[in-house]
């Protein structure tokens, strides 16, 4: 246990350090967000309209929990792909050959991946207020659970798929496969109710879709209660992709 | 498995016995059994291929064996176990540096690794620092500092939790003369402080300066003992010579001298004693201007591999 939390530890630290020294990475991962939110919100709020709500919000404050998501999956899934560049540089052996348990590497990697892709989220939410979202109104702790949640699932998953993986390339591939359309059909860029019903029902499989469904509601300050079910759905994702990534890292490979 | 009988000699420090590993129908490690006693540099010889490496990483845990176990200090266990790995410290054939960071922030995440913390994780760095002779350098980036100096960071880096036993592979490889031979006055120096070495190299003149070592060719151990036991396998000095036909100068040395010559890749070779009595016998032997070069030398360990296997040290094995 106690040699587990050193390699848990030592994993995050070091992701934090990194984090700290690579500004400008920082700011790119915050700036292209940012312009995304500002040419779509600026080209799609005159139309925008949510199914069923005639004084809905514009598609500026609509799309904001969207973008915040984005960073967040795209950050936290960068964050894993250093485990094919450690595997690469060596780092990871050194890891491995430590007296922790592998799947305190697993666990390690996913909460450092976590970690930075929720700061750079907290950074992007101080924006809120910008989206419209009054910081008194908030429910903070909806939109924290939905943000540690996701960031956690998703970060596993791509602590998954790396540590199978060999190239940096083809993991931008299969991450591009995979993140792009959850992303998109999460509800994330446009609403779901009222789209077609395949749609719809991949959007009920999608695990992004109840973080963004709770980030929202978060942001509106609707009651943790009813952002609950989300929320426990998101849960039980986050509890088998880190099962899984644990799981993958007993299993062997360097 | 003879080796691991007494496992309980006060001055044994590990057993291997045993090892086999198997990829695929290859047999990578076939029945390996060494020991190794407290406070050696004991030096693992074979060329690229032949299960070096294997055997490192196996040691470290980074992949399972198909069978065979350990003994540390009288207690079995499985090779890489939690055990070992904690008495360990593990140089690689390649960085495992961040060089991104700096070489104290890695040594500081290196000492983490093994649960070593606050005010003792900070005297462990500096004096870390200053074996690895940078402490000047403690702030920079790695990818700053010079090949050697990363290889003298990685030595420290390994030895930061004060590890029992040292297992490395090929920890010079790449190093300049100058770099080679700080690198080793390191080595040394630790073994002197009683940390037991095992290392992997394919160069005959490295294992030279191990205290003993084994010659391991396609997964299994050839020989062990000390440079000058296994030299004395050879059975006499080396005589070298180059031919213009290294293939006539075989034939004529074995038909007029009665000596049994080698012709690797154009370099005549004869294990004799008294050798130097034979050059002259070789020259007149030869026609006229038919010897570009002649030498006489003492074995050296890559004359021992090729007794031993038939093989040149230099090739490498499928």
């Amino acid at each position: 246990m106690k040699a587990g939390l050193a390699v848990f530890n030592v994993l995050v630290r070091r992701d934090l350090r990194l984090f700290v020294t690579r500004k400008s990475r920082v700011i790119g991962a915050l700036a292209q967000p940012l312009v995304f939110w500002v040419i779509l919100g600026a080209g799609l709020s005159p139309t925008f309209a949510v199914p069923g709500a005639a004084n809905g919000p514009d598609y500026f404050t609509w799309f904001f929990p969207g973008v915040v998501m984005m960073m967040l999956l795209f950050t936290s899934i960068s964050a894993t792909m250093s485990v094919i560049e450690d595997r690469h540089q060596g780092f990871l052996q050194g890891v491995l050959a430590a007296p922790g348990p592998r799947s305190a590497v697993a666990l390690g990697k996913t909460a450092g991946g976590a970690v930075v892709g929720m700061i750079h989220a907290v950074l992007l939410l101080l924006l809120a207020p910008l989206a419209g979202y009054a910081f008194h109104d908030v429910n903070w702790i909806s939109a924290f659970l939905a943000l540690v949640l996701a960031a956690t699932g998703m970060t596993a998953l791509g602590f998954v798929i790396a540590w199978k993986l060999d190239s940096s390339a083809g993991y931008h591939v299969v991450m591009s496969l995979v993140l792009l359309p959850l992303w998109i059909v999460s509800g994330a860029l446009f609403p779901i109710s009222g789209t077609h019903a395949v749609m719809a029902f991949t959007a009920k499989l999608n695990p992004i879709a109840y973080a963004v469904t709770s980030l929202r509601a978060g942001l509106s300050g609707t009651p943790l209660m009813e952002t609950l079910p989300d929320l426990g759905i998101l849960t039980a994702f986050v509890a088998v992709a880190l099962f899984a990534a644990a799981r993958t890292a007993r299993k062997g490979g360097i | 498995m003879s080796e691991c009988t007494d496992s309980i000699a006060p001055d044994r420090f590990l057993s291997i016995c045993g090892l086999v590993l198997k990829r695929g129908d290859r047999q990578v490690l076939d029945g390996v059994d060494l020991e190794l006693q407290k406070g050696e540099i004991f030096g693992l010889l074979g060329p690229n291929g032949a299960g070096k490496s294997s055997l490192f990483q196996a040691l470290a845990g980074l992949i399972p064996v198909s069978g065979g176990h350990v003994i540390l200090r009288g207690e079995r266990c499985a090779p890489g176990d939690r055990a070992l790995l904690k008495r360990t410290g593990v140089v690689f054939q390649s960085p495992a540096l961040d060089d991104r960071l700096s070489a104290e922030v890695n040594l500081r995440l290196a000492a983490g690794l093994y649960g070593t913390t606050g005010v003792t994780a900070a005297e462990r760095v500096a004096e870390a620092l200053e074996f690895a002779e940078l402490a000047d350098r403690a702030k920079d980036p790695v990818k700053e500092l010079s090949g050697g100096m990363r290889r003298r960071l990685e030595l420290a880096r390994a030895f930061i939790h004060h590890p029992e036993f040292l297992l490395m592979d090929e920890p010079t490889t790449g190093l300049d003369l100058a770099s080679y031979r700080r690198a080793w006055e390191k080595i040394k120096a630790l073994a002197k402080r009683g940390v037991t070495v095992l290392l992997t190299t394919h160069r005959a003149e490295e294992a030279a300066l191990c205290d003993r070592l084994a010659i391991l060719a396609s997964g299994r151990i050839a020989a062990v003992g000390t440079p000058e036991q296994l030299r004395a396998r050879v059975g006499g000095d080396v005589v070298e010579l180059v031919a213009e036909d290294s293939e006539a100068a075989v034939s004529i040395l074995r038909e007029k001298l009665g000596v049994e010559p080698e012709d690797l890749a154009g370099t005549v070779r004869i294990v004799a004693d008294r050798a130097h009595e034979l050059v002259p016998r070789i020259v007149l032997a030869l026609p006229a201007g038919a010897v570009e070069s002649i030498a006489v030398r003492r074995p050296g360990l890559g004359d021992v591999f090729l007794t031993l296997t038939g093989r040149d040290l230099s090739e490498d094995e499928v």
